[in-house]
């Protein structure tokens, strides 16, 4: 209804062919390049003071990023703390966690773990005990142990990878479970692999952008 | 900087300013005791701590609210030579703040109290987030051993604001409470700028402490990186000499990092096309034949034509915002990206860099300059984007038996102006026409809200402009009636502070820019945009003691906006607009900025 600017009217316009895919990359405009989200552990080492989880954990929630556990506890150094997360993100997603990570100001340094690195969850595991001997014949196959037990039910506590822990968790449902609590993963490098020190092993940002590296995520 | 002291007449006694600068040392207070009697005898308080830690910082101004939690502080500031402007609301004293980091280049301080003073400061410090401005902001909170109490007036202040935040602290020790106020400042202009907040409980700024603040200095995990790796540049400037199609992008990093310069050799010496960000105007002359102005949803079309069709993209502190980019799929879709930014998280988070250079902006474009030895042959491509500026240029018709166009007075307020003017803007309709058709030449002459959109952001941050402009400086204020309708009470602190200001209120009597999208997307259903009636904004400014003028029709035009810039004081022009103007061109939401809608009917 009202008069607007002059020119070419969209299209008599040329066309770029080109196109970008949703993460911004230049792409083929024949090929459409995805990124599929992969799981993956990624350990920060941060200042031991108050608020610091709820900076991480806070960034995550606001950002949208979709986390799968989260631990956090102290390191041999006591005036820090070691966050490990565990994400279910495309690639894209996983490089910017880590960078937002790296921004705050609490956070000394952050890396993503190897597929070979050490990850390790706990679950404590409530059942009936009607039958306690065939409760610890399967406490034994997963080198669980008995952490209570009462005339009525048996709580077993067991460590390991996540699917050790659910083939567990799948073995005992046959005694009926009471209840379960598990904590996330926690996880470190292998060998002399520093599992997050300060500034050195943390990757220079440009190089970080540039590590095209997929590497599919192995819980064991 | 006494010249920066505007009409605040406390200020302009402030004869040495190099006393607070020089003063940036830990040991201040004993070295200074020749130069001000005030700042010189030892800390007794941690409010006097606090105060302490603003003056070594070389903090002048600082905006806020008195409040219950936050009086040691201002009990504190009585005896300082900081000058405090109290604002009329806390949002007002974030914004005024905002601008004068803007302006100023240096962090902007702001106070509340605790609990619904820091919750108003919350949407000035959000709005500076999004447009790293460097911003400081001091909160009162209750006694700590209230805190957690749900006590009179407390909110949790860090937990609200860390969303919002660079960095917030709670601080715990009046030993330490100075120390803390220094580093929030510090880290508030550091690396990529933002704001940082200090919560400070009753008890600590009362308590007793000796302890003078440490020097303003970032923590040891705040790490920047100033030179982008040298291989990179190699490759960019490799890929910036074999370019057919180039186009620098200029964003508000180029102006906070003080880039503008560096960048304005840069393009002329190689003769690149360039192009800014909204936050980016200002960085590079617009009236300059290599400017193609502003590119995004309101940006020009031959700045939209250019970006869409480039080989080369040289972005330099973008965060290649939406508003910017329209549809990702469609934007640049044939060009290499060549990303400067000093926050590495910016690189690849929108749109993926080919050549991500994490640096200074001004270190790294120097960087690319020596590595640039042979410009792009781009001939064609120049004629290209100045047939673009003639076939899509920003004519508009005015005549003379129709309403005022809104175009015709940004032109009328810019020619009446000096090229150092500065414009703030609040939000909507009004802030983009301010970008369309005012000629920017200069950085820090453009203060608007970009990423937040803060309706109500115009007249408190004219103040704060106001207040870091130079003298010579005139600080025009476009407003839109919605927005100016938000925050006006900031009338009475431009009145009582005698603030040279203009503020034009583009009057409508719609919130034009929903309007705009209502006839465009909701078939013309103006839900809640249609005010209807609107307050005479010129009567309004008598009421609170400034000059009111009112435009109705092109006559009044050219000499009531010279009576109103040469008015000295605050001075409000009620100018009645075209009610169904629009603006464009309009690149639709998640659009393609090359297929820009030039009229309603090609949207």
């Amino acid at each position: 209804m009202k008069r607007g600017l002059e020119g070419p009217e969209p299209e008599e316009r040329p066309s770029p062919t080109g196109r970008r895919n949703k993460q911004g990359i230049r792409i083929d405009p024949e090929v459409e390049a995805t990124h599929e989200p992969r799981r993956t552990v990624i350990s920060a080492l941060v200042t031991h003071e108050p608020g610091v989880l709820s900076d991480v954990s806070g960034l995550f929630s606001r950002r949208q990023f979709n986390i799968e556990s989260l631990t956090v506890g102290p390191t041999e150094d006591e005036d820090r703390a070691r966050i490990t997360i565990v994400v279910e993100e495309p690639d894209p997603g996983i490089d910017q966690i880590e960078k937002q990570l790296r921004k705050l100001v609490p956070v000394i340094s952050v890396r993503e773990l190897e597929p070979d690195a050490m990850r390790r969850e706990l679950a404590l595991i409530k059942v009936d005990a009607e039958r306690p001997d065939q409760v610890a014949a399967v406490a034994d196959m997963y080198d669980g142990k008995t952490v209570d037990s009462s005339p009525e039910t048996a709580t077993i506590e067991v460590t390991g990878a996540r699917q050790k822990i659910e083939a567990a968790i799948d073995t005992f449902s046959q005694f009926g479970i009471r209840e379960i609590s598990r904590t996330g993963t926690t996880a470190l490098a292998r060998g002399t692999d520093r599992t997050a020190a300060p500034s050195s092993t943390a990757q220079p940002a440009d190089e970080a952008n540039h590590d095209d590296q997929y590497t599919p995520a192995d819980d064991d | 900087m006494s010249e920066r002291a505007a009409k605040v007449t406390p200020a302009d006694d402030e004869q040495d300013d190099d006393q607070i600068t020089d003063s940036a040392a830990p040991d201040a207070a004993t070295d200074a005791s020749t130069e001000s009697e005030t700042t010189t005898d030892p800390v007794t308080t941690g409010a006097e701590s606090v105060v302490r830690a603003l003056e070594n910082a070389g903090v002048e101004y600082a905006f806020g609210v008195q409040g219950g939690a936050i009086m040691p502080v201002y009990d504190a500031l009585y005896d300082s030579d900081i000058y405090h402007v109290t604002m009329a609301h806390e949002q007002g004293a974030a914004h005024a703040a905002d601008a004068y980091g803007i302006v100023s280049g240096e962090p902007g301080v702001c106070l509340a109290t605790s609990g619904p003073g820091a919750t108003n400061l919350v949407t000035g410090i959000a709005d500076a987030d999004m447009d790293s401005d460097p911003l400081l902001a001091l909160t009162g909170q209750v006694p700590t051993e209230f805190v957690g109490n749900d006590a009179f007036q407390e909110t949790d202040t860090t937990g609200v604001t860390t969303p919002v935040t660079k960095e917030n602290t709670f601080s715990s020790d009046s030993d330490h409470v100075g120390s803390d106020v220094s580093e929030a400042f510090a880290l508030a202009r550091e690396g990529r700028p933002g704001p940082t907040l200090v919560d400070l409980p009753k008890d600590i700024t009362n308590g007793e402490t000796d302890r003078e603040p440490d020097a303003p200095k970032v923590p040891d995990t705040y790490e920047v990186q100033e030179r982008a790796d040298e291989e990179i540049v190699a490759a960019a400037a490799e890929r910036i000499e074999n370019a057919d199609r180039p186009v620098l992008l200029l964003g508000g990093g180029v102006i906070k990092g003080e880039a503008s310069e560096a960048c304005r050799e840069f393009a002329i010496e190689h003769e690149i096309p360039v192009i800014t960000t909204m936050p980016g105007i200002g960085s590079f002359p617009e009236d300059h034949e290599l400017s193609l102005e502003m590119a995004g949803m309101h940006g020009t079309g031959y700045a939209n034509m250019a970006i869409t069709h480039c080989d080369t993209l040289i972005g330099i502190g973008t965060r290649f915002d939406d508003r910017l980019t329209g549809g990702i799929e469609t934007f640049a879709p044939e060009a290499e990206l060549i990303h400067v930014d000093i926050d590495p998280a910016e690189i690849s988070k929108n749109i993926y860099a080919d050549y991500p250079l994490v640096g200074d902006a001004e270190t790294v474009v120097e960087q690319l300059s020596d590595a640039v030895d042979e410009s792009p042959e781009a001939k064609k491509w120049r004629a290209q984007c100045q047939q673009w500026k003639s076939d899509y240029s920003m004519a508009y018709d005015a005549p003379e038996d129709e309403p005022v166009q809104p175009e015709f007075v940004i032109e009328a307020l810019d020619e009446a102006t000096s090229d150092r003017a500065i414009v703030t803007t609040g939000v909507g309709q009004h802030q983009m026409w301010a970008c369309q058709y005012w000629t920017y030449t200069e950085p820090r002459t453009w203060v608007s809200s970009h990423g937040l959109g803060t309706m109500g952001y115009g007249l408190p941050s004219a103040i704060g402009a106001r207040i870091a402009a130079d003298d010579d400086q005139e600080v025009v204020c476009i407003d839109g009636d919605g927005s100016f309708l938000m925050t006006l009470q900031g009338l009475s602190v431009a009145v009582r502070e005698e603030l040279d200001i203009t503020v034009a209120v583009l009057n409508n009597e719609y919130i034009g820019m929903v309007r705009q999208w209502q006839d465009a997307f909701f078939d013309g259903r103006h839900s809640a945009s249609d005010y209807g009636w609107m307050p005479e904004f010129d009567k309004l400014a008598e009421a609170f003691g400034a000059c009111g003028f009112r435009i109705d029709d092109y006559d009044d035009v050219a000499e009531t906006i010279d009576e109103a810039i040469s008015y000295d004081g605050p001075s409000v022009i009620d100018v009645h607009i075209d009610p169904d103007a629009n603006v464009y061109p309009m690149v639709p939401s998640g659009g393609d900025n090359g297929q820009f809608a030039l009229t309603e009917d090609q949207l």
